[in-house]
């Protein structure tokens, strides 16, 4: 079986995060939440993702196509589901820095989600189990 | 809109890689259902209406029903198609799957949004987030109780469900393939089960104090 680089784990591990940093945030309500812990967990979170795109991006020999057409789509999906989420932090009065906090979180919500999804999805529509 | 591949031949898929479009039955896996698309479009529009409105009714109608179908069919598929499903023969059990899966990528997403944005709204409408309530605790448990399983669902469960029916439209399924992704559902069943129950337990008890 070919070894891919743990794109998943990573990508899971930074969702991970970032939802433990959106309980930690969601606790507080409706008070002023304490923002170190929480965006601590969002500065790893982002990292892992990136890190996670990075190894992505160096794959050869995989199947693109069918993994950007998994992505936009499960990417249209999750950013409105982010985008209600957003809504209900916004509707509930939380402004200024918890706020953009929540909107970084979401950000990487709303990548991590999909990015998982096209690559499962690719991974086994490339060599060994395809020839694409 | 059916626009996938052939599906006959995708019983064998547990014995290896399936042979083309040979036997009688031929229909095409959807991954997403399209037709289901405008019920899911009226339900979130809905929960948004009732948030917007701090609407009681629509928010505990969102939340209990919403909450309900979620805990209920996580534990009958979980514990008992699940293991049925696993006793039938092969052939039975890929066409199940291939009917059954496209149309729980959209219920369950649809469930899951609905009770948690009704639920944390109606918690913050009662009263229930103030830190002096006797239900926060039990709400940051829940929290926690859907932080694992949200983690679960979208991380390990999904991916794997979406990759499963792009499996099935190939003109030759991997079997393997197939085994080796619903192997995520055995292994993470007991969690989730286990999440669900706490989930009932919490929400009975903030129900009740």
């Amino acid at each position: 079986m070919r070894r891919l680089p743990p794109v998943a784990q990573l990508t899971v591990c930074s969702l991970s995060l970032v939802v433990t940093g959106g309980i930690l945030m969601a606790s507080y309500v409706p008070r002023q939440p304490p923002l170190a812990v929480p965006a601590a967990l969002t500065a790893v979170s982002a990292v892992l993702a990136l890190a996670s795109g990075f190894l992505l991006s160096r794959l050869e020999q995989f199947a693109w196509p069918r993994f950007f057409l998994a992505f936009r789509w499960a990417l249209l999906a999750y950013v409105i589901s982010a985008g209600m989420i957003g809504f209900a932090f916004v509707r509930d009065h939380t402004r200024g820095a918890p706020l953009a906090l929540v909107i970084v979180m979401l950000v990487i919500y709303a990548l991590d989600v999909p990015l998982v999804i096209a690559f499962t999805v690719a991974r086994y529509s490339s060599p060994p189990y395809a020839s694409s | 809109m059916r626009t996938g591949v052939d599906m006959a031949g995708v019983g064998d898929v547990q014995a290896g890689t399936v042979e083309g479009a040979s036997g009688p039955q031929r229909w095409r896996v959807e991954v997403v259902p399209l037709r289901g698309l405008p019920v899911v479009a009226a339900v979130v529009a809905f929960v948004i209406a009732s948030i917007a409105g701090n609407w009681l009714w629509a928010l505990t109608f969102c939340h209990v029903a919403g909450g309900a179908l979620w805990t209920a069919v996580d534990l009958f598929v979980g514990l008992i198609v699940g293991p049925i499903l696993g006793r039938l023969p092969a052939a039975a059990r890929a066409e199940f799957t291939a009917r059954f899966m496209p149309k729980m990528v959209l219920l369950m997403p649809t469930l899951v949004l609905m009770t948690l944005a009704a639920g944390f709204q109606l918690a913050l409408k009662e009263g229930n987030l103030a830190p002096g309530n006797p239900n926060h605790a039990w709400l940051i448990a829940s929290y926690c109780v859907v932080g694992v399983m949200a983690v679960i669902a979208l991380g390990v469960l999904e991916p794997a469900n979406i990759t499963v029916l792009v499996e099935m439209r190939k003109q030759r399924p991997d079997g393997q393939v197939i085994a080796a992704l619903m192997r995520r559902f055995i292994y993470t069943a007991g969690i989730t089960g286990l999440m669900q129950v706490a989930t009932l337990i919490i929400m009975t008890r903030v129900a009740t104090q």
